[in-house]
């Protein structure tokens, strides 16, 4: 890692602060988990700025070894979960999406479809949905590896072969969940909108193919593309960036590696629907 | 950079230092020591003495909490992106080897030079494997490192610190839990280096390594310090140390190791 790097990130106080006993009043209680939280904010504002910083200067550096691994990333956060994203689509199809269609359907609504289905599924759930899958199977075996990496010294090895960590170990990272979530996310969408379709067709739900897909795309407009992306890659960065700190930014021994994963989830989950609440400020005052 | 022919390897002046996992915990103080080119130097000390965070803020993974540090002539605060080709004629052992286990022997030996030269894998594997049919490592090149012995491991990790034919070899406990056999291929391996391998031009390689037995290192050719009680003692050549009568430097040539069960051609 470079000069200060490790330094700037491992908060030995937050170390301290975790594993020391609890206070006896509850006040104290409320100010360490207060101080805990502005500790881990600035380290994953810190962590996130350098390995952006390492993104754009390091970009051009070593492509023998960073291409392959950024698609290995993106084939591991992005095609390796297309199965189980087309299942979780025709689920959420059928489940949601045809019960809302027939719904409608039965109260005269019907012309409302291509407005509920754009705000319900492409604003919010098919983009939350994706962000939350990928954390589950990616993030998490990203904290895991990092934080065996870090425990086994291997981190440490990099940096003896001149080997920046972050941009070895976190930009493949960061790139592919970006491009995973961003991509799943437009299947997820597609997956969904046409198998709630085919479950509002099933239960005769008077609505031809034409006039489905035609409300939804006057539904659809550019604001809804262009922050669906920007909101897909910002899920994708920073469920990277969150998983990644923890695995990697803090000394770790093995045996801290499950209950850092396990708050690295956790963290992750409230960065994702926090991005969400932005992005919903943002198509409100658009 | 331009470097005075007889600038120290390494330089340390009054350096603290600190422990690895820990930042503040000072775990060696006050060290003074000057490495010279082509000199072969054995740091010994017992369990918890501070070897490896000594040799690894010879490697620059740290710097001193206090006194100053010159690796190369370079103050070790200085270094950064710009210092990546001096902090490259550092080659670093691991005591457990530090390979990564996602990668085989090959890859793991050839990932320097593809990181750094860029090149593309098949040529750097190529060169590896070169450097493995020497080292004996042929049959384990496309292993990864999980299902590889302590012993092989560690000879891979040379392989690895070896590759870009670094000036300096740092090797942190490289005989600790070694058999006869592969610590006397070590010495001999470490001794050819030290005298100038033809594989890496001829060019003699400066060394300093750690030990927890004594023995086994002696030779007059060598120069030796110990860790004790948090202070760094220079004990010169291996006649100073036979001679002394210091009792640390005793138990640590009486340690008792199954290297020592061969005698050295």
């Amino acid at each position: 890692m470079r000069p200060g790097l490790a330094k700037t990130l491992e908060f030995a106080d937050a170390q301290l602060l975790r594993r020391a006993p609890l206070p006896r009043s509850y006040s104290n209680y409320l100010g360490r988990k207060l101080f805990l939280f502005l500790l881990t904010v600035q380290g994953l504002g810190a962590f996130a700025l350098i390995t952006l910083g390492v993104l754009l200067k390091k970009f051009r550096v070593a492509p023998n070894v960073m291409k392959p691994l950024v698609r290995r990333e993106i084939f591991r956060a992005g095609m390796g979960l297309l199965p189980m994203f087309m299942f979780v689509a025709v689920a959420l199809g059928f489940l949601v999406i045809g019960e809302t269609v027939s719904t409608l359907a039965r109260f005269g609504a019907i012309n409302y479809i291509g407005t509920v289905m754009v705000v319900v599924v492409v604003r919010e759930l098919g983009p939350l949905l994706a962000a939350f899958l990928v954390l589950a199977r990616v993030g998490t075996a990203n904290v895991i590896e990092l934080g065996t990496a870090r425990a086994t010294g291997e981190v440490e090895a990099l940096e003896t072969l001149g080997i920046d960590p972050v941009h070895y170990l976190i930009v493949p990272r960061v790139i592919g969940m970006a491009a995973g979530v961003f991509s799943l996310t437009v299947y997820l969408i597609i997956g969904a909108l046409v198998s709630g379709y085919l479950c509002a067709f099933l239960q005769d739900v008077p609505l031809t193919p034409g006039d489905y897909f035609k409300q939804l795309a006057d539904s659809l407009g550019w604001l809804d593309f262009a922050l669906l992306a920007l909101k897909t890659v910002a899920f994708g960065f920073f469920i990277a960036i969150v998983t990644c700190y923890h695995g990697l930014a803090q000394p770790l021994r093995l045996d801290d590696v499950s209950r850092v994963a396990v708050r690295a989830v956790t963290q992750g989950i409230v960065v994702c629907v926090l991005i969400d609440a932005l992005f919903i400020f943002l198509y409100l005052v658009a | 950079m331009s470097e005075n022919p007889i600038t120290p390897v390494i330089e340390m002046h009054g350096a603290e230092v600190c422990s690895m996992r820990d930042n503040g915990l000072a775990v060696i103080e006050d060290v003074s020591w000057t490495v010279a080119p082509g000199e072969f130097w054995v740091v010994a000390g017992q369990e918890q003495s501070g070897k490896s965070d000594l040799m690894m803020m010879a490697a620059g993974l740290m710097t001193p909490a206090k006194g100053s540090y010159r690796l190369f002539g370079i103050e070790t605060q200085d270094f950064g992106e710009s210092e990546l080709a001096d902090r490259l004629r550092v080659g670093f052992v691991f005591e457990n080897g530090q390979l990564f286990n996602r990668l085989t022997i090959a890859e793991n030996v050839a990932l320097p030079l593809q990181y750094h030269k860029d090149l593309p894998l098949g040529a750097a594997e190529e060169k590896a494997r070169a450097l493995l049919e020497l080292m004996g490592l042929t049959p384990l090149a496309d292993i990864t490192p999980a299902n590889v012995g302590l012993s092989w491991l560690k000879r891979a990790a040379l392989a690895r610190a070896l590759i870009l034919q670094p000036e300096l070899l740092l090797l942190d406990n490289p005989l600790n839990g070694l058999g006869a056999h592969h610590a006397k291929w070590w010495l001999q391996f470490l001794d050819q280096l030290w005298r100038g391998h033809e594989h890496f031009g001829g060019k003699p390689m400066t060394i300093a390594a750690t030990a927890k037995d004594l023995r086994v290192w002696k030779n007059d050719a060598r120069r030796f310090a110990l860790l004790r009680d948090k202070k760094f003692t220079l004990l010169g050549s291996w006649k100073d140390v036979a001679s002394g009568d210091d009792t640390i430097v005793m138990e640590l040539m009486e340690a008792s190791m199954e290297t020592t069960t061969f005698k050295k051609e």
